[in-house]
């Protein structure tokens, strides 16, 4: 259990003030002047040291992306780009931060470009967030006037500049490269890696790219010291990190807990338990739709960190927990996110824009109990022909769900289909 | 330079290749659908996908560069899974209609499924469908059969420069479309029928008339414009059936224009099968070659030499020429031309005429100026690799003349010829950019040479040329853009005037006032007829086109594809078209044609086969012995001092799909006019 003052979030739930007044008394921009002062290459150690990895699905450790930025030419613009378009069902954590602790996002903004050389940041916003593009907006506004932003930021001596550009709703500009397209006003089509975007991203420029959440826990990361951070979790998955717990408990809730908790323990604690018992539970998808369902035998030992859930064949993703109890009608369930899948498939690369449908047409006749036992053999050979075949890792997330619901719930398709 | 292992066998690449590209240097075959090496890479078919060492999902090999120490299998079962896997999903949506689909028997899809596919469907659900598209005369969709590859978007968007095509939808909603219905208006949107992998984009003339195993190719040059591009007639017994590019990286790279590949319908209407002899009441009369030799033999003997004229076409072979040419100079007339357009420059050293930086050269250009033409009607495989230096270079394009829209940002100076001088005097704002480039080029049209001042302005522009370092020893870039395809053939073989010989323009002036008495019209369709009314007239052609209609004798002739033949294009290049099918009814190859009047008129040719006339034209001039190759012309004085005159500059082709007497006759060339331009006749 994360213990009250290692919150790093302290104004998650809005009950506080969330303009600059009250974002001060909570200790944001603090001491932001000699964090500076202390140089790129100690910021960049720091989070190296915290061993903090990506919120936004991938897990990619923060400080090495950093690290990758190429040396500084003094010619080419480089580009720190926050991704806030967060659209994975079941996950709405950087919605929180956005609408009641924007200042942590612009402090972490400002440190983070200066640790990669960047005066320009841009913060791509969800379409659909209006309210939280409004206070992101007017925290920026309240920001420049307190010359926090801008020239000399925060009297650091280092020009930083941030801008909010909001999407139209597509869930594949959520993928970094799609996302750097769309803010170039094209398409967005995930681009092909390498190169990746810390060598050439946004207008072929040195771009790092990341989560609302990954930026936005690095000024209290480097306030309050890398072995503060890795102290928090588990060795390998440290910190605390934001968890959204949704469907079938008692209290759905975003809820900041240190990383490596027991799922038992988040469901039970912060759920106020599975809606009818423990008993009741059948599956929970622990990372965001895209991530494999994990049946109840699995839930009541599995850990709240990545390896543990990679041991059972799933993944932390954006560590928002789906949960199901017994009404849920699992096929359907999973059919529904490959539905979702389908619709939000860029339609660039063959695999996924082919087998996305294919997948859910097949799934919803599954779901019916019309077809044959081939049919779910079909099914499942069919992810693991779109898995990893794909430019981006939309394939592999409309892949995995499927995989897991056979992997899992076999016995239930077959039962459907009357042969078992 | 990177090492490499690819299936076990090492290679080392340029730095800045693909994998894919590496693998095809060793020789092993990688499946591709999007991948097209003129075209910007999209990766997004995953049909070339290999395994990598140390990489957990395979790679896109098309996508990936070529690193030292890479270990590449392209064997394995992991990539023979992948492959079929992407094979399946290209497949699900794709319908199974290759016995009526043009692309049948030369697809992508087809054959890259017989090697690397699986046997049978296991998608047992309805297949998508998407409605087609209308994309003009030219290009038929079947969008049900579209892979999505984006192909065509990347040409009309890259090469072509019209970035009319785009995908719209997401998802397996995707279609390939011009946004808004409309027809693609570029020269060179014939091109994405060869590169579409599948049959969603087909030959619309083409469609439903024959399967490629019934065809039989002929690689050849094309002649409807200077370009020279090297294409392969496809044709099922006499009929020609379609014309298609050859690659050839020195002039047309992978592609050939519009008229190129359409106007061939031309060469089955309105043809020339059999000699014509007009008789007393004013109508042309069928009449046998014994017939019509006899009238011309009849008619030329009470004319002396010099009253006779011969005249050359702008698609006539150099063996014809030459054959006409020792006919006139037997009878003794010093009167020929090969300039219908008027141009009086020719003459001169061959640099005079001559594209000099070549077609290839133009990438190496960072400055282009363009006097008096429009290189996107006048040659559009020039005009796009204008683009393309611009698009990897961003060249920059000062045009001086009227003005078009080229596919290219251009700095207009506009149309004023005084501006020339302005340039050699170094007063224009120009003048700073021309010294600073290292290879600036510049092209004169047709446009700019066909004026009366044309010698002048040629005599400015070596001026300007020589002032601003345009030629030094690796680097021409003085450029004359021919339209004629026989014209740098017919120069270099002197088809022109000898001492004391009329010009075309005095031919006709001649004519008019009746001092030539026989005018011999070789393929020659372009000049004023109405001044040919009182002169006895021999059209030697394919076409019944405008020489025809004034003719008094007309002897049939044979088109480029219907005869083996030598041309020169405008860069000097000398290629030579090969036979695809025999001549019309009664009709013969032009040289032959001439070689056999000679007999009859008692003038006595030294040569009686196809090789000894081309060796005649060696004899003429050596260059004829240079096939495919450009010899660089030395820079020489040329051009003349005199008056320029104000008026602008005029643009030579007012219809790009119409230019010549195989064009006009053609049905599809008419429609693109209508459609694309317009506008309602030639």
């Amino acid at each position: 259990m994360l213990k009250a003052h290692d919150r790093i979030f302290t104004n998650l739930y809005g009950t506080q003030d969330w303009r600059l007044k009250g974002a001060k008394k909570r200790g944001d921009w603090d001491k932001t002047t000699n964090m500076i002062a202390k140089g790129q290459q100690w910021i960049i150690d720091e989070v190296i040291a915290s061993c903090l990895k990506g919120r936004g699905g991938a897990g990619f450790p923060t400080g090495r992306k950093w690290s990758f930025m190429p040396k500084d030419d003094g010619m080419t613009p480089r580009y720190l780009v926050i991704n806030a378009d967060e659209s994975e069902p079941g996950t709405c954590k950087d919605r929180d931060i956005l609408r009641h602790e924007p200042h942590k996002l612009i402090e972490g903004a400002l440190l983070a470009g200066f640790a990669i050389g960047s005066h320009t940041g841009y913060i791509y916003i969800r379409g659909e967030f209006h309210r939280e593009a409004e206070h992101l907006e007017t925290a920026i506004v309240e920001a420049y006037e307190a010359g926090l932003l801008g020239k000399n930021a925060a009297r650091s001596g280092w020009d930083f500049d941030l801008y909010v550009h909001r999407g139209a709703g597509a869930y594949i500009c959520g993928e970094e490269t799609a996302l750097l397209e769309s803010l170039e006003g094209r398409k967005g089509m995930p681009r092909l890696k390498p190169p990746f975007p810390a060598l050439v991203g946004l207008y072929g420029c040195p771009t790092i790219v990341n989560n609302v959440e990954t930026i936005a826990v690095v000024p209290t990361l480097l306030r309050r010291g890398a072995a503060w951070f890795a102290g928090i979790g588990t060795p390998d998955n440290t910190g605390p990190r934001i968890f959204c717990l949704s469907g079938h408990v008692n209290t759905p809730c975003n809820v900041e807990e240190a990383t490596g908790i027991p799922l038992k323990e988040l469901i039970e604690v912060h759920g106020g338990g599975v809606r009818g018992g423990w008993e009741n539970l059948l599956a929970v998808i622990p990372g965001g739709s895209s991530v494999p369902l994990i049946p109840k035998e699995i839930c009541g030992t599995v850990q709240m960190d990545s390896t543990s859930l990679c041991n059972v064949k799933s993944n932390l993703g954006t560590a928002a927990v789906i949960v199901m109890d017994k009404s849920t009608d699992i096929v359907r369930a999973i059919a529904r996110l490959s539905k979702f899948y389908m619709h939000e498939s860029c339609g660039q690369c063959t695999p996924c824009r082919e087998g996305t449908g294919w997948i859910w047409r097949m799934l919803i006749r599954l779901a019916d109990g019309i077809g044959t036992v081939e049919d779910i053999d079909r099914l499942e050979e069919v992810t693991y022909e779109m898995e990893g075949h794909t430019i981006c890792g939309l394939g592999d997330a409309a892949a995995w769900p499927v995989q897991g619901l056979i992997r899992h719930f076999r016995p239930e398709l077959e039962r459907r289909l009357g042969v078992a | 330079m990177p090492k490499l292992l690819i299936d076990d066998r090492e290679i080392e690449v340029p730095e800045g290749m693909t994998v894919l590209q590496a693998a095809e240097m060793l020789g092993i075959e990688i499946p591709i659908f999007c991948y097209h090496p003129k075209l910007s890479i999209a990766g997004n078919c995953r049909m070339c996908l290999v395994e990598m060492e140390k990489s957990p999902k395979p790679i896109a090999s098309c996508a990936m560069p070529a690193s030292e120490g890479m270990v590449i299998r392209t064997q394995t079962p992991m990539v023979k899974k992948a492959r079929q896997g992407v094979l399946e999903f290209l497949l699900i949506n794709h319908p199974l209609d290759c016995p009526i689909c043009d692309q049948g028997g030369e697809c992508d899809l087809q054959d890259i499924t017989v090697a690397y596919g699986g046997d049978s469907s296991r998608f047992h659900l309805n297949k998508r469908a998407v409605p087609d598209k209308n994309f003009g005369p030219l290009i038929e969709t079947a969008m049900n059969r579209c892979i999505q590859c984006t192909r065509c978007i990347r040409f009309a968007t890259e090469i072509a420069g019209v970035p009319e095509l785009g995908a719209t939808g997401r998802g397996e909603n995707m279609e390939i479309g011009t946004y808004v219905q409309k027809t693609i208006t570029s020269e060179l949107s014939g091109n994405m029928i060869d590169i579409c992998p599948v049959g969603a984009l087909t030959s619309k003339p083409y469609n439903y008339r024959a399967r490629p195993w019934e065809l039989s190719s002929t690689p050849s040059i094309d002649v409807l414009d200077a370009v020279g591009s090297s294409i392969r007639i496809d044709t099922r017994g006499r009929e020609v059936m379609r014309i298609l590019p050859r690659p050839n990286d020195e002039v047309n790279e992978d592609w050939i224009s519009d008229k190129t590949r359409f106007a061939c319908d031309g060469l089955k209407y309105q043809r020339l099968d059999r000699p014509y002899v007009r008789k007393q009441d004013g109508r042309l009369h069928p009449v046998s070659w014994n017939e019509a030799f006899d009238v011309i033999v009849d008619r030329l003997q009470h004319v002396p030499g010099d009253h006779i004229a011969a005249i050359a076409g702008d698609m006539v072979d150099a063996e014809a020429m030459i054959v006409l040419k020792d006919l006139m100079t037997a009878l003794g007339s010093p009167h020929v031309d090969c300039r219908q357009d008027g141009v009086l420059i020719g003459a001169g050293p061959r640099c005079s005429y001559l594209f000099n930086t070549t077609i290839a050269g133009v990438e190496r250009a960072d400055f282009c100026l363009l006097i008096g033409t429009n290189p996107r009607w006048e040659a559009p495989l020039i005009n796009a690799r204008i683009r393309k230096n611009y698009l990897f270079t961003g060249l920059n394009v000062a045009l001086l003349g009227p003005s078009h829209e080229l596919g290219y940002p251009v700095n207009y100076l506009g149309n004023d010829p005084f501006l020339l001088e302005k340039i050699k005097k170094g007063k224009h704002p120009l003048s700073t950019v021309l010294k600073s480039a290292k290879h600036p080029m510049m092209i004169l049209g047709q446009g700019a040479l066909g004026r009366e001042d044309g010698d002048v302005i040629l005599g400015l522009a070596r001026e300007i040329a020589d002032k601003y370092g345009f030629v030094h020893k690796t680097w021409n870039g003085f450029n004359v853009l021919q339209t004629a395809a026989s014209r740098v053939g017919g120069l270099d073989l002197g088809f022109l005037p000898g001492p004391k010989g009329y010009n075309i323009k005095e031919i006709v002036e001649a004519a008019r006032c009746k001092k030539i008495e026989v005018v011999y019209l070789l393929d020659a369709d372009e000049i004023d007829m109405t001044s040919l009314k009182s002169p006895f007239v021999i059209y030697q052609g394919h076409h019944g086109d405008r020489g025809a209609a004034v003719a008094d004798i007309i002897l049939p002739g044979a088109a480029y594809t219907e005869k083996s033949g030598t041309y020169v294009n405008t860069e000097g290049r000398v290629q030579r078209g090969f036979k695809a099918s025999s001549p019309p009814g009664e009709a013969k190859e032009d040289w032959k044609i001439i070689k056999a009047l000679s007999e009859r008129l008692g003038v006595g040719l030294p040569y009686n086969t196809l090789e000894e006339v081309r060796a005649r034209l060696v004899d003429n001039n050596p260059l004829f012995d240079e096939l495919d190759r450009v010899q660089r012309a030395p820079w020489a004085e040329f051009g003349r001092e005199g008056d320029l005159s104000s008026d602008p500059f005029k643009p030579i082709i007012k219809n790009f799909y119409m230019t010549d007497s195989i064009s006009r006759h053609s049905l599809t060339m008419a429609k693109c006019t209508q459609e694309i331009l317009g506008r309602r006749g030639g």
